[in-house]
């Protein structure tokens, strides 16, 4: 193969492995930001958790990594639900500033506890051998661990697609982001879809925190130093909006993978410089409401 | 209102006595000489620790540059950082590159320079709100730190710019170990900053800004041009954090792109919140307490230094939403403005 075209796929590849990631993490928090305008601050570091949970689940109990994964989506999923309704349900009428402010604390909180429990070295797990090495799809190999990591972000995306578009719960969900009062006075209970929606997208979060183990390393500063990135991912995608999340996420996930390939003393200077443009010429994300 | 009213002599009174407290409001009232005679007895008290007494000072006006923008005008911002840095690597740059080593001048430069920049920023971002203008903050924060990262042959990336030369200050003081030039230097100028900003907030642009704040449609429907007021606010606060960050680097002789963390935006922040937004002196009561603590706590153990400033956190939100002065409010200590 031509030397520039193996680049190019190699850059699509992984590009798409890191957007599958971006997808996973996010995803919970578009619908819940796009749901009740709630800035979650704690999103990474439930995926962060999440993590932590992989680790103790494969290094000390012996559990297999993937049954790991999703033990611990099942853990955070069902953990997150107490915060949602202790904490973050006094603030939903809140101004962004409290949001911003407690949620970062809990961030913070986050980091020192598993800081204290886990140390600040970056962790690694065992990977079944199905997962290490390359596995080959005729015209190339590719490392198996993005290929797992691909497949399970498409499986998700057809899911939640058909769980958003075809269900009568994710016709809920879309009618209460679209009208929140609309939805209520027909009889929408929306503070419970928000509950089993803030659920299933930490749990979707812990999911992508344990991808991220053999993706980045896992530290306790994994809960800020993504941060960032998720909500880029949501911001770029537009809030409560499946699509431009998946867009936003292949967007940044391919173009950053570019830069770091072509140019890679720029760091994370794409990523920034998109986003900035996106925002200026549309406020809302790709597929935002204005 | 309609019982008020009825009463014209009792209207006038009320009238009147909300008269009297908008013209007395500027007025300078007595414990506001407290936060300088406790920097005068800790130069006593403690003149081994000036050096991290500069450093409380420096980010006391950082935190009073958020407060304009933050506290007054309403507007959240994650990356205040930015300009903190950019008026740190001015002076850098300055002494390094071009010999300009006089250490007022090269403050001023740096309120120029970042004020500059803050008026270009915020005319583009404060247009949108909430998590949109959150984001372009951030990102723009970020853009600033990974540009300083590319071009690391000229800002010394993230090893840093180590020993930076200044002038005396005025001709005549030279910073010394202890720190001492450099304590009195940085309250010096943070004591003129701090009646620039009183003026500013106590002005009829000022009493804008709170509207903006409390009420955009409402400013809007009055005809006050907001986009405009935001951005001068934007470019203050952006020239003061600037002059902040000239301090913090002619003090240490040394600055790195840690300047434009986000973690640096987020502690300022927190600073900010911890002593009170929107009354000025929640950013000295913030800053020094959060700097105190830190100091004490983060050498016994960083890791309950941090889950400690989380749980503050959480706590202030959810049972003192106005900080440490507010609390004192609450429980009386302070005059309440007359109904």
């Amino acid at each position: 193969m031509p030397q520039l075209l193996t680049i190019a796929v190699s850059i699509l590849f992984d590009g798409l492995a890191y957007a599958m990631f971006l997808f996973i993490t996010s995803v919970g928090l578009s619908v819940t930001m796009g749901l009740m305008g709630f800035v979650n601050l704690a999103q990474g570091a439930f995926a962060m958790a999440g993590g932590y949970i992989v680790v103790s689940l494969t290094r000390s109990l012996g559990i297999d990594f993937v049954p790991s994964l999703l033990i611990s989506a099942v853990v955070i999923g069902v953990a997150s639900i107490p915060f949602e309704r202790g904490l973050y349900r006094r603030l939903y009428k809140s101004t962004d500033l409290e949001q911003v402010l407690l949620t970062i604390g809990l961030a913070f909180m986050a980091i020192a506890a598993f800081t204290y429990f886990y140390g600040p070295i970056p962790k690694s797990v065992p990977l079944p051998s199905w997962l290490e090495g390359d596995v080959n799809l005729g015209f190339r190999s590719f490392p198996s661990y993005r290929a797992f990591l691909i497949l399970i972000g498409a499986i998700l995306i057809t899911i939640l697609w058909y769980a958003f578009e075809r269900t009568n719960i994710g016709a809920k969900i879309r009618a209460a982001v679209d009208n929140r009062r609309m939805a209520e006075s027909v009889g929408i209970n929306v503070d419970l879809l928000f509950t089993l929606t803030f659920a299933l997208g930490s749990g979707l979060a812990a999911l992508g925190g344990g991808f991220a183990i053999q993706l980045f390393g896992l530290t306790p500063y994994f809960a800020v130093l993504y941060l960032v990135l998720f909500l880029i991912v949501v911001a770029v995608g537009g809030l409560g909006s499946l699509k431009g999340t998946l867009l936003a996420a292949l967007v940044i996930g391919i173009i950053d993978t570019g830069g770091k390939y072509m140019y890679p003393q720029a760091g994370n200077f794409f990523i920034y410089a998109i986003t900035v443009i996106v925002l200026l010429i549309k406020p809302a994300g790709f597929y935002g409401r204005e | 209102m309609a019982a008020s009213e009825s009463t014209p002599t009792a209207a006038t009174a009320a009238r009147d006595r909300a008269a009297e407290y908008l013209l007395r409001r500027h007025n300078l009232r007595w414990p506001e000489a407290l936060p300088w005679l406790i920097a005068i007895v800790c130069y006593f008290v403690f003149p081994d620790r000036m050096t991290f007494g500069s450093q409380v000072v420096i980010m006391i006006m950082f935190a009073l540059s958020l407060d304009l923008i933050l506290g007054y005008a309403g507007v959240v911002t994650l990356g205040h950082a930015a300009f903190f840095g950019l008026g740190a690597y001015t002076v850098a740059l300055a002494s390094m590159k071009l010999g300009w080593a006089e250490p007022v001048s090269g403050v001023l430069a740096a309120g120029f320079v970042a004020g500059l920049v803050g008026i270009v920023v915020g005319w583009f971002i404060l247009r949108y709100r909430g998590l949109t203008l959150l984001m372009l903050t951030i990102a723009f924060a970020a853009m600033l730190q990974e540009a300083g990262n590319i071009r690391s042959d000229f800002t010394g990336g993230y090893d840093g710019l180590p020993g930076l030369m200044f002038d005396p200050v005025l001709g005549h003081f030279q910073y010394d170990l202890y720190g001492h030039t450099a304590y009195w230097y940085a309250l010096a100028v943070l004591a003129v900053v701090l009646f620039f900003v009183r003026r500013i907030v106590y002005s009829p642009f000022g009493q804008a800004l709170t509207g903006i704040r409390e009420n955009v449609r409402r400013m809007h429907s009055i005809g006050s041009p907001v986009h405009r007021r935001l951005v001068t606010v934007y470019a203050i606060s952006a020239g003061i954090a600037g002059m902040a960050g000239a301090l913090f680097t002619q003090t240490n002789a040394y600055v790195t792109l840690t300047v434009f963390d986000f973690d640096a935006s987020a502690k300022v922040m927190v600073m900010l919140i911890l002593g009170g937004t929107g009354r000025l002196y929640g950013a000295f009561i913030g800053a020094a307490v959060y700097m105190i603590f830190e100091d004490k706590l983060s050498k016994m153990s960083p890791t309950f230094w941090q889950f400690g400033i989380g749980l503050l956190l959480v706590l202030a939100v959810l049972f003192a939403p106005k900080g440490l002065l507010g609390l004192t409010e609450r429980l009386g200590l302070k005059r309440r403005p007359p109904q």
